[in-house]
């Protein structure tokens, strides 16, 4: 009964974690789902946001949950100017040299926060970091519980937007029609940078919030990054609200291996689940066959 | 002239040791080992246009199999090398079997093998017998007693050990690209569908190819594991170690027989040149050096696409 209770307040710790994984990973799902161009450097970015959030919560006192919407401003305003700048003429040219590009950026952003941070972890301390609320048998943490609805509202708009918006329906005709979208007059070019600056802006929103979670430090970028791939394949390519599933799924799943066995253990069973999906619905949960 | 050349070039290798010190040496060991990896790795994505970014998996699996046999049996790493190379085909063809049976391709295969590659990561750092996460520690001989066949020697020894492998590695590739096998290899990775409708069995030959890639990057392992000593799977197994190896055949020029050869000669001195200047300049911060490499890594993919090599080449009249 005890086990039962335990196991129930670490896959609700998993979800809420996972929500965060998700905003996250949607960036990741519209770069590629759109423009096709593998971002690289997503985790790096993440870091950056987290960086940003430190800067603001030890210079201002600003609560990184309040950062991250000025932080997610930042992240699109950098998303735009490189896909204008520096990966506009590799949309639709072999992977391997999209791959050099942005591994390039990658190293490059990452070395600079080395530099400019040095390689030690550094901790945000909220005076709510130990608040909790018992829902039941079920203890909330204050502060992640917050996280996590941010992070679902957060979504929830870039969702709306893509659905609802004119400006959210031309990406999706750019991504499901290139030729057409050009044909009927759409800025190909700047709906590109658009949606690269949305997908930094996922990024930074939750790399921003992932503070009150983890300590900001460089070593967390590849991690990032992969976790990005892992989610939005789990979830299905081009599903939005794949990368959202995903995300939860994988949160949930490090939760309960950190648990039950080891924390150092818990990467294996992301990439158990992912050689798992891609082998019995390479398409994604709910991706559709292409 | 074109012989002249070369033979001028191969010349000059054999006889660097006399003149080279101890660092100069070290640094031409690193870029004959890049050589031997990029060359592995060229032959899968180059030729066979399979996007691997886990070959860090086949490297690692050739350094720990021959080691291990050494440490606990007193194997020749001579011998040794073959059981790396049949650990590592093994891995390559649970990989490939998986990408190709369910039709993973492209940027999905390449997360494939990055999976794998993580996988082993992580159980080599729970793994007792691997020494785990602390990491295995090769025995140095003392001085004078050290075997060849135990490949236990100095950097000279390496030196040649290496030139040989990276030399042998060139050869097999260029000998590869013209066999009936590399026009398959090249014929299914321009258009596959096209291949396949005249009778070639695409499984097989991107399955050769992850095979002969696999083996061939093992081997770089048996240096990387009786040269430094010592093995940690986090360093070892890292991506960042797959996205190593990958730089030289992609800068150099991929799918050409010279391109790793070139890319590895241009960037491993770079980086060390960079080291140098980096340090001279007073800016001994860590992270100055991987900036400048990252910028030159954009502005070579910038400015070459598909490489120096066939730019070189094509200015030299060589091609």
């Amino acid at each position: 009964m005890i086990m039962a209770e335990l196991l129930l307040g670490v896959v609700v710790q998993g979800v809420m974690t996972g929500l965060v994984y998700g905003l996250m990973a949607l960036g990741l799902s519209v770069i590629f789902g759109v423009i096709r161009v593998v971002n690289f450097a997503h985790g790096e970015f993440a870091v950056l946001a987290m960086y940003a959030a430190w800067l603001a919560h030890t210079q201002w006192q600003l609560d990184p949950i309040l950062a991250a919407l000025p932080i997610a401003a930042g992240c699109f305003a950098i998303g735009y100017g490189l896909q204008r700048g520096l990966v506009s003429p590799f949309v639709g040219r072999a992977e391997h040299e999209q791959f050099i590009l942005l591994a390039g950026v990658a190293m490059v952003l990452l070395n600079l926060l080395l530099m400019g941070f040095g390689p030690d972890a550094r901790p945000v301390n909220l005076p709510y970091a130990l608040d909790s609320y018992a829902i039941g048998p079920v203890i909330l943490d204050k502060a992640r519980l917050i996280v996590a609805a941010v992070a679902l509202v957060m979504t929830g708009a870039v969702i709306g937007f893509f659905r609802f918006t004119r400006t959210g329906t031309a990406i999706r005709a750019c991504a499901d029609n290139l030729l057409g979208a050009a044909v009927v007059g759409l800025d190909v070019k700047r709906l590109y940078a658009l949606t690269f600056g949305i997908g930094l802006a996922c990024v930074g929103a939750a790399g921003a919030m992932l503070v009150t979670i983890s300590d900001a430090s460089p070593v967390l970028a590849h991690g990032f990054t992969l976790q990005g791939f892992i989610i939005v394949i789990i979830g299905g390519l081009g599903s939005l609200g794949g990368a959202l599933l995903g995300g939860v799924l994988i949160g949930v799943c490090e939760a309960l291996a950190g648990f039950l066995w080891q924390p150092s253990m818990k990467s294996l069973f992301s990439f158990l689940l992912l050689v798992a999906v891609l082998a019995l619905r390479p398409q994604g949960l709910l991706g559709k066959r292409a | 002239m074109r012989w002249a050349l070369g033979l001028a070039l191969a010349g000059a290798l054999l006889a660097a040791p006399l003149v080279a010190g101890r660092y100069e040496l070290s640094v031409l060991i690193l870029v004959f080992q890049f050589v031997l990896m990029g060359q592995a790795w060229n032959l899968m994505m180059g030729y066979a246009g399979q996007l691997s970014l886990g070959h860090a998996l086949y490297v690692g699996l050739g350094a720990y199999v021959p080691a291990l046999l050494w440490l606990h049996f007193g194997v020749s790493p001579l011998l040794g090398v073959f059981a790396g190379m049949a650990a590592a085909m093994l891995a390559g063809a649970a990989i490939g079997w998986l990408g190709l049976r369910f039709g993973i391709e492209g940027v999905y295969f390449a997360l494939l093998t990055i999976a794998f590659a993580e996988i082993t990561r992580v159980a080599f750092d729970h793994l007792p017998v691997t020494g785990g996460a602390g990491g295995l520690f090769l025995p140095v001989t003392p001085e004078g007693r050290a075997a060849w066949w135990m490949l236990d020697g100095g950097p000279v020894f390496f030196y040649y050990v290496t030139l040989a492998l990276a030399a042998g590695a060139t050869g097999v590739v260029a000998w590869l690209a013209r066999s009936r096998m590399g026009f398959l290899w090249r014929a299914v990775r321009d258009d596959p569908v096209a291949a396949e409708a005249l009778g070639v069995n695409l499984f097989r030959a991107r399955m050769q190819a992850i095979l002969v890639s696999s083996a061939m990057a093992s081997v770089a392992g048996v240096v990387v594991a009786f040269y430094y000593r010592n093995l940690f799977p986090s360093q070892v197994f890292d991506m960042s170690r797959s996205i190593e190896l990958i730089l030289a055949p992609i800068i150099g020029g991929l799918g050409t027989v010279l391109g790793p050869v070139v890319g590895a000669a241009l960037l491993t001195p770079a980086g060390e040149a960079l080291a140098a200047l980096v340090h001279r300049a007073g800016l001994d911060a860590p992270g100055v050096k991987a900036v400048a490499y990252g910028l030159l890594l954009i502005a070579v993919i910038w400015v070459r696409p598909s490489g120096i090599w066939p730019w070189l080449a094509r200015r030299l009249g060589v091609s």
